[in-house]
């Protein structure tokens, strides 16, 4: 079945991504604004756990903090945009450039702590953001936020609106995509898959770890950072509440339930997410539960996530134990034949 | 024959242990140059100074005559010196070409610009690490694994990727950390007859080996460690008449207790 379908999508390749690329184009046509509006939240939360993604999925570290970049790139953007009156395109460059330099920073430890340490550092990163912005006041407006972020004209047309903004997530989800699937198949990419898999042999392949850590932080944290950038110009409004470490585990819920180290993991991980917890509106709160034995439930049984090959770094334990059982009951099997 | 690579009184000491005491090494153009001696002899700390994973208390490690030693392990690397680990330490979820691949990574110039941008650079790049990839391959022999998980093939091939993937470096010297441990002994013949064929190609080895039969046979020239010291080299035929190596091999009295007590 999964083959067929292969084949079929390897000879009519061109025509299966128009048919895609055309039916994203013309979504806002036929799908009611409300919905819209829940396809955008997934387009932000693809760009996040996409960033997340680069620095967890690619390179093996381990970063809870995602929602520090986020901030960082909402922020530079709304006051660049609001004190400075610096236009949307064009402030959105050194906001996701902040949330990189943010991200270089957040990279030196990564050089010598590995794994749960790591991560403590990341969470202690993540609050420490939120907590600046919510007492600068002078720049960031403390609790009050940042009002009145207007949505960016293109041309002419004004792009406010879920069903107009959405073009500018697609267009940023796209743009995306494209960068990184180039990157993940260079010299780069394999560099970050090298330190994900045997840091040592990286070494002694002359990769030069620190540098290219550094590189994964500053390319994942720039995404998140245009994410957030894009955003608050999308809901007009920023302040501190969005950033919240609940937010940084939600971004890493989704890439668990989509699959880290794959490049459409993050669009599913996000899709089921926002689906999920949208239809299950009529449990009220309890669709959190839900989602969180989802996790539990993932991690449990497919740890690799919805996409991940069976022959990723999460699944190999399991997979290799499940060999190893065979191959054990066969011989038994010969023994007694 | 020039010395290529070159250790000069070199000692590591972990807090009160002496690992390596006093070592000197010179290896020269075109040698299999085999370290031998009994497990926890310092062989493997002798190749980790070697390879920048550990900075000598005490000594130098020369490349060429140009100091290396207190360099970072990738800086040694891109001067040219490939190695191997005694516990395989392939990239298993990658496949056999891209562990190659990454084996190129200081022959290629290729930044993150260059890869978004598809510029000359990437591609020129990239068509050289697709063809010298296969040709290494077709070299070892293991053209027909390309496409393979790494992590799946037999512990034996396991070994010939890693080797692979330390040519793929175009090193001086080939650093080889028990290549046939573990192996059986078809799979060891096959292997030194990979490392002489290597060799012929014009490639320096080093080599650290328990397997006496390999050593012997491959190597042309012997330096025994026994608890850090060096206590013996040579050709294997000096090696196998020192009196010192047997006692570190075989314990003392062994052969004179056997004349008396075996009828």
């Amino acid at each position: 079945m999964i083959d067929r379908m292969k084949d079929i999508y390897a000879k009519h390749k061109i025509a299966a991504w128009l048919i895609l690329l055309a039916i994203l184009v013309t979504m806002p046509m036929y799908v009611s604004i409300s919905n819209m509006r829940i396809v955008c939240r997934i387009m932000l939360y693809v760009i996040l756990a996409g960033g997340l993604n680069i620095i967890n999925g690619y390179c093996g570290q381990l970063c809870f903090g995602i929602a520090g970049f986020y901030c960082v790139g909402s922020y530079v953007q709304a006051v660049l945009m609001k004190t400075y009156h610096v236009s949307f395109w064009l402030a959105l460059i050194p906001s996701g450039i902040a949330a990189a330099l943010i991200g270089a920073l957040v990279a030196l430890p990564a050089l010598r702590l590995k794994g749960i340490f790591l991560g403590m550092i990341t969470i202690g990163f993540s609050e420490l953001v939120r907590l600046i912005a919510l007492n600068w006041t002078s720049v960031t407006g403390g609790a009050m936020g940042i009002k009145g972020i207007m949505a960016p004209k293109f041309f002419g047309i004004k792009l406010g609106g879920a069903s107009k903004y959405y073009y500018i997530f697609l267009g940023v989800v796209l743009i995306y995509l494209f960068c990184t699937n180039r990157i993940i198949r260079s010299r780069v990419g394999r560099a970050w898959l090298s330190i994900r898999e045997d840091e040592l042999a990286a070494k002694s392949l002359g990769v030069d770890i620190k540098r290219y850590k550094i590189l994964n932080f500053m390319y994942g944290s720039f995404w998140a950072g245009i994410a957030g950038a894009v955003y608050v110009a999308y809901s007009s409004y920023v302040d501190s509440t969005y950033f919240t470490l609940d937010e940084g585990f939600n971004v890493l819920g989704m890439l668990i339930i989509g699959g880290q180290g794959t490049l459409i993991g993050p669009i599913v991980g996000s899709v089921v997410a926002q689906v999920l917890t949208e239809a299950l509106r009529v449990i009220n709160i309890w669709r959190y539960v839900v989602y969180a034995g989802l996790i539990i439930l993932m991690m449990w049984v497919r740890p690799q996530g919805l996409v991940g090959a069976s022959g990723s770094m999460l699944a190999g334990n399991k997979a290799e134990k499940k060999k190893a059982a065979k191959g054990c009951v066969e011989k038994l099997e010969r023994k007694e034949a | 024959m020039a010395a290529l690579l070159e250790a000069k009184d070199v000692s590591q000491v972990f807090g009160g242990l002496v690992a390596v005491d006093h070592v000197n090494m010179t290896v020269n153009q075109g040698d299999i140059y085999g370290i031998i001696g009994p497990n926890g002899a310092g062989k493997t700390t002798f190749f980790n100074i070697c390879t920048g994973f550990y900075t000598p208390s005490q000594g130098a490690v020369f490349l060429e005559g140009k100091k290396i030693s207190g360099l970072p392990c990738d800086k040694i690397a891109q001067k040219g010196v490939a190695r191997t680990f005694q516990n395989i330490q392939l990239f298993k979820y990658m496949n056999v070409l891209e562990n190659i691949k990454v084996g190129f990574h200081i022959n290629t110039k290729t930044s993150l610009l260059d890869a978004i941008v598809h510029s000359k650079a990437y591609k020129n790049d990239e068509k050289m690490i697709q063809e010298k990839g296969y040709a290494i391959l077709e070299e070892v022999g293991l053209s027909k694994y390309a496409d393979t998980m790494a992590g799946n093939l037999p512990y034996g091939v396991q070994r010939k990727v890693e080797i692979a993937r330390a040519m793929a470096l175009d090193p001086k010297i080939l650093l080889l950390d028990e290549p046939v441990a573990g192996m059986n002994p078809k799979e060891t013949d096959s292997l030194m007859e990979f490392i002489l064929m290597l060799r012929e190609k014009g490639y320096t080895i080093a080599v650290i080996e328990h397997d006496m039969k390999f050593v012997m046979n491959a190597c042309n020239y012997i330096l025994v460690l026994n608890f850090g010291h060096k206590i013996c080299e040579g050709t294997p035929d000096v090696v196998k008449e020192d009196e010192q190596v047997k006692k570190a091999y075989f314990g003392k009295g062994v052969i004179a207790a056997r004349g008396t007590k075996a009828c």
